[in-house]
């Protein structure tokens, strides 16, 4: 199945469409998490979702990367639309995605969690890798120089060998980002990334962020809270409150849109 | 005073007048702390994996025990019987994570632990209907007898199920060690949700797992089954394996021999020397004893992972 032509048509100044979700609908029994949402992820963007509380963001991301089936709507994946699809394929096809309260493998050292990054990315089946050494070993070396080249570019190289599970939360938020962009990702999808950080590691967050995106040139959709980081960093911005989508457009646009700040100041819904 | 010297000073007295037979006495115990470490490892295999404390073990080792014992009586040679069994049990684990690990993805781990107490009756009720409930005599031409190392009596069997015991640790622990496998399976053990978003393909991992510890319930069953022939009170011996885990530590598999032969040696020493003070039959509580002590002072074993947790 493709998408239609007309997607890509309609691409702006960002290029191609690499996501779209089209009118997806998410029910836990008689709670609507999401209605009838549709948007869309342009290759090379940085694309926020905001919103309240309980406004249905983490869904939305946890529908993009297969943990939840919503009951209707399609997502359309680099031209291939899907309805279930498990969660280990999704992530083989190119999503990454870390998560708003760290989950990383805590009796891992730094590297390893990184490594396990890799592990989609290691052809040598693994029955084989027990009898015969050559081609596994050669394998091992090169993947552990792509991890190595990540560590550099997030700056964790000292704590390499620590177990994460020693390591402060902004640290523990940094492993998780390098095991994403371990995976070389064409879609980088970030669950609050700098929830309970304090300014200075907000900031190399940040830069994180934009060097993820101009350097690798990954595709990344961003939850977050703070506003100035939002308006900063993102291209575009999709608003979610109530499980609808209230406002889409750019950082500016969306600022002054009178429904997301009715949203925001918590008017209340008649 | 009497009552302090017999049970203080007495039984080293005994064991410096008789040391050869003292030697024998823990040869012995380790030999039935191997029989308990097979059935500990299976269990190891599960936990480090999942995270679940697998209580159908000890059916599964009867299962399997049964499957062989059901081949062979059908007249199929036993290298056929073997690998039959073997096809069975990874058949088993495919049913196992279809019908009960699959559903419950992402539950608390007491919750599939429950599961587990009832796919343990499953197993065995269904081991039954497939294969009668008789008490069925195995063997396999293990070698039997025994032989003399100076003064000291050593069973050739003994030496058979320390030697099967080594082999399925080497062979485990080169499997975890020098596979992308066993990097998968530790990240599974840690957080299935962040294992799924890195690509690992959780409910294959827990098929080699249950797999593997079904291959390990075989290898336990057929030295069970030589030793004391198959029977239902197999599934007993799940029990005996607990407090070796709690000595090893949960996810640890060279713990589960190490832990297995302290309490095997433990137990038998204590039988033979202090058994008669304590109106016999020691065996029976000793190791839990052991285990509860353990839980007071290192609650994650000997070689299991310190669990660090941050507030």
């Amino acid at each position: 199945m493709r998408a239609p032509a007309t997607e890509a048509a309609n691409a702006t100044e960002t290029g191609k469409t690499v996501l779209s979700a089209e009118n997806i609908s998410l029910t836990f029994g008689g709670l609507k998490a999401l209605r009838d949402v549709s948007f869309d992820v342009k290759k090379g963007e940085i694309r926020a979702i905001i919103g309240p509380n309980g406004a249905g963001k983490t869904s939305m991301l946890n529908c993009i990367n297969g943990f939840y089936h919503p009951q209707e709507g399609t997502i359309t994946f680099k031209g291939v639309a899907r309805r279930r699809a498990r969660p280990d394929r999704i992530a083989r096809q190119g999503i990454a995605r870390t998560f708003q309260n760290v989950a990383l493998f805590k009796g891992m050292s730094t590297l390893d969690n990184i490594m396990t990054g890799r592990l989609t990315k290691m052809h040598t089946n693994f029955l084989l890798q027990a009898i015969y050494w050559g081609p596994n070993q050669r394998e091992e070396i090169a993947h552990r120089e792509v991890c190595e080249r990540i560590i550099d570019f997030l700056e964790i190289e000292h704590i390499r060998n620590t177990p994460v599970g020693r390591l402060p939360y902004g640290l523990q938020k940094r492993v998780e980002l390098a095991r994403a962009l371990a995976m070389e990702p064409d879609l980088l999808l970030l669950d609050e990334p700098m929830a309970g950080m304090n300014l200075e590691e907000k900031q190399d967050m940040c830069r994180f962020i934009l060097d993820t995106n101009h350097q690798l040139g990954t595709t990344i959709v961003l939850i977050e809270h703070d506003m100035g980081v939002v308006m900063d960093l993102s291209d575009r911005v999709a608003v979610l409150d109530y499980g609808n989508l209230i406002a889409d457009g750019r950082p500016d646009d969306v600022q002054s849109d009178q429904r997301v700040i009715d949203a925001y100041l918590g008017v209340s819904h008649q | 005073m009497q009552v302090l010297f017999d049970f203080l000073i007495g039984p080293f007295f005994q064991i410096f007048e008789a040391p050869i037979f003292f030697v024998e006495v823990v040869i012995g115990g380790m030999a039935a702390g191997i029989m308990y470490a097979l059935v500990a490892i299976g269990f190891a295999v599960i936990f480090k994996a999942s995270g679940i404390v697998n209580f159908a073990q000890g059916a599964m080792v009867l299962f399997a025990g049964l499957t062989l014992v059901g081949f062979l009586q059908m007249g199929a040679p036993l290298w056929l019987a073997l690998i039959a069994t073997v096809v069975v049990m990874v058949a088993l684990a495919y049913a196992v994570e279809r019908v009960v690990l699959g559903p419950l993805v992402n539950q608390p781990l007491i919750v599939l632990f429950m599961a587990t107490i009832g796919l343990s009756f499953v197993i065995e009720g269904f081991g039954e209907l497939a294969w009668g409930s008789d008490v069925h005599r195995l063997d396999v031409g293990l070698p039997r007898g025994s032989f003399f190392v100076g003064d000291i009596m050593i069973d050739r069997f003994h030496l058979v199920a320390a030697g099967s015991a080594g082999a399925l640790v080497v062979a485990i622990v080169l499997f975890m060690q020098y596979t992308k496998f066993g990097r998968a399976l530790r990240a599974v053990a840690d957080d299935h949700q962040a294992a799924l978003s890195v690509g690992i393909p959780l409910r294959m991992i827990w098929v080699i797992t249950w797999s593997i510890a079904g291959v390990i319930a075989l290898v336990a069953g057929v030295m069970w089954g030589t030793q004391a022939g198959i029977q239902f009170s197999l599934v007993l011996i799940a029990f005996k394996a607990l407090p070796v885990l709690i000595l090893g530590g949960f996810n640890s598999i060279t713990g589960a021999i190490v832990a297995g032969l302290i309490i095997g040696v433990g137990e038998t020493v204590f039988e033979v020397y202090w058994g008669q003070m304590m109106g016999g039959a020691t065996e029976n509580w000793f190791a839990y004893v052991v285990a509860m002590i353990f839980l007071f002072f290192r609650p994650q074993g000997l070689f299991g992972e310190r669990i660090i947790e941050r507030v």
